[in-house]
């Protein structure tokens, strides 16, 4: 009896997640003919990708965009979290807790309060409109959470490990390269799925930084889809389901690791 | 200096630089701008500085439609804590009894937060599209319809009907909040559940604890770290909350779902009011600092301490 109460709160509760997903799924399979408000709910009758080909040749070349973005944008965040990670676990200086925290503020902050100043400065050395522009935004505010994650992963590898490899005469980078380099591959994940997820799915820099639609990334399109195409259901839910495409896909195959880094954004980890 | 911390520092400089100019120069630079009267694109062309002191910030609060903001704010940042932490806490507790196939439900909960608020707002901006109420509702509204329910009808984000300051608009777009970022509390709480020593409820249970006891009085209060840095994450995302609301409703009629972010946007963006949209961010910036500053000092404190 009790664990039938448990099921059936978990039951409800599925319900609720898994309920966008039905309406995406079938409302865009639907034709254009069964986008109907009164059938909503129903299943389509007829399978049909006409939602998705119209959707596709809307935000096909913005899905490009956002890989062009995305990939370049979290392995070099990565990188750098990475060898930032390594200095704020492993070396001690002076003030070293109060630069890791002024750091760690960033990541908090909303980004409209840097946004005009950032405008202008990407216009200024001309990387306005460009996903290169982007990139280097996405790097530069990736720096905290990164460096936060890296930094906690470091902090359970052994001093005792770094020293050795130092009374062996190993340099600073020798050390990275042959120590903590080969034990971070978790981290790596950790942070590459992490940082993927987000800037994939961000959108204010987006939507501010990229002013031709011609390099604006997915989610940006897809909001413009969602505004021009009003009775196209079919169409708007496959711009969304072709935008949620690749994230859900890495939550699905590497969903374990993507929890770890959720968690690590709570500060302590 | 030894030549490791030498090599170090070279090392995060470059980060460090960026960090200072990025988020430090450019806060200031904002503020700056913020206390100009670069309200027109003619103004910030001809780039002559006039400090007007904070007569950007004066505006904004004898500006009604920036109070409407704030009451939006508060409340859907109430609501939305309340949601996500008692569904979060709820979620986790069931799921930790590691039933048959709570891994697969698990998974369900968090699946939401790998999805963006961009398409999240698409979806349920259709599922609570009211249409005609009551002759022909399309939607949610539709549901209740078809179960004979036709009393929990309404115009959902599109009403103007509110309660005080709160309006009812709100209530679609915290579900939707919800929807998204209770699943990452469960996960924080399943965390810190499964973290809880099993001896320590055996010990408790021999002494002839209920298991509801058990949870009240031992679990739950063993918890509150971990529901303090779940208010502080999901009460900075809510405090700046934008994308969601952009893309789900926007400033909705008379503003009822409008949020500071958004008015913001349209100030800077659509209308060249650059002065006073810095003022809102830097408003919006002061509102997250008051909560995430002392949490840091707090973590770091600890750190030190350990």
């Amino acid at each position: 009896m009790r664990k039938f109460v448990i099921y059936l709160i978990m039951v409800f509760f599925a319900i609720y997640y898994l309920l966008p997903m039905y309406v995406l799924i079938n409302t865009s399979f639907k034709p254009l003919s069964e986008v109907d408000m009164s059938t909503m709910w129903n299943p389509p009758k007829h399978w049909s990708f006409e939602g998705f080909k119209k959707a596709f040749s809307k935000i096909g070349k913005n899905l490009k965009n956002s890989f062009y973005l995305t990939i370049p944008a979290t392995l070099i965040s990565a990188f750098l979290g990475s060898i930032n990670g390594y200095v704020f676990s492993k070396v001690r200086f002076r003030g070293d807790k109060i630069v890791f925290m002024l750091i760690l503020f960033g990541m908090f902050i909303p980004y409209q309060s840097i946004l005009f100043p950032l405008i202008r400065f990407l216009q200024s050395i001309k990387l306005y409109g460009s996903i290169v522009g982007l990139i280097l935004v996405h790097v530069i505010y990736g720096i905290p959470i990164t460096t936060l994650i890296f930094r906690n992963y470091y902090m359970e590898v052994p001093g005792e490990l770094v020293e050795a490899s130092k009374i062996d005469g190993a340099g600073f980078f020798t050390t990275y390269t042959k120590i903590l380099f080969p034990l971070s591959i978790p981290a790596f994940v950790v942070v590459i799925i992490w940082q993927f997820t987000n800037i994939w799915n961000e959108f204010l820099f987006a939507v501010t930084v990229t002013s031709n639609p011609e390099k604006q990334p997915v989610t940006v399109a897809l909001v413009n889809l969602a505004g021009s195409q009003v009775v196209e259901w079919n169409v708007q839910m496959a711009g969304a389901l072709i935008t949620a495409l690749p994230t859900i896909l890495v939550y699905i195959f590497l969903g374990r690791y993507f929890i770890r880094g959720l968690l690590a954004g709570s500060v302590k980890g | 200096m030894k030549k490791e911390v030498l090599i170090g520092l070279l090392v995060i400089l470059p980060s460090i630089i960026a960090i200072a100019i990025f988020v430090y120069g450019f806060i200031f630079w904002t503020v700056r701008v913020s206390t100009s009267n670069w309200n027109s694109f003619s103004s910030l062309l001809r780039g002559i500085y006039h400090f007007v002191g904070f007569r950007n910030y004066k505006r904004l609060f004898q500006d009604d439609r920036f109070i409407k903001d704030l009451w939006n704010t508060l409340f859907f940042t109430l609501f939305f804590l309340v949601g996500s932490m008692s569904i979060g806490l709820l979620l986790a507790v069931l799921v930790d009894k590691g039933l048959k196939g709570a891994q697969v439900f698990q998974n369900i909960y968090l699946f939401p937060m790998a999805i963006s608020f961009v398409v999240t707002g698409t979806v349920w901006r259709w599922i609570f599209a009211p249409g005609i109420v009551p002759s022909d509702p399309q939607g949610i509204n539709l549901v209740f319809k078809k179960l004979g329910l036709d009393q929990l009808m309404w115009g959902w984000y599109t009403s103007t009907e509110h309660i005080g300051p709160f309006n009812l608009a709100l209530i679609p777009v915290i579900i939707a909040a919800v929807w998204q970022m209770s699943g990452y509390t469960m996960a924080m709480y399943l965390a810190g559940l499964r973290g809880i020593p099993v001896d320590i409820e055996e010990a408790a249970k021999v002494d002839g604890a209920s298991e509801w006891q058990v949870f009240w009085k031992i679990k739950f209060p063993l918890l509150k770290p971990i529901t303090l840095s779940a208010m502080i994450i999901l009460g900075h995302i809510s405090l700046k909350i934008f994308d969601l609301v952009f893309a789900m409703t926007g400033s909705g009629p008379d503003f009822v779902t409008d949020m500071p972010s958004i008015y913001m946007f349209e100030l800077t963006f659509r209308s060249n009011r650059y002065a006073r949209g810095s003022a809102i961010s830097i408003i919006m910036l002061l509102m997250v600092a008051v909560v995430i500053i002392p949490y840091l000092v707090n973590s770091m404190k600890e750190e030190v301490r350990r």
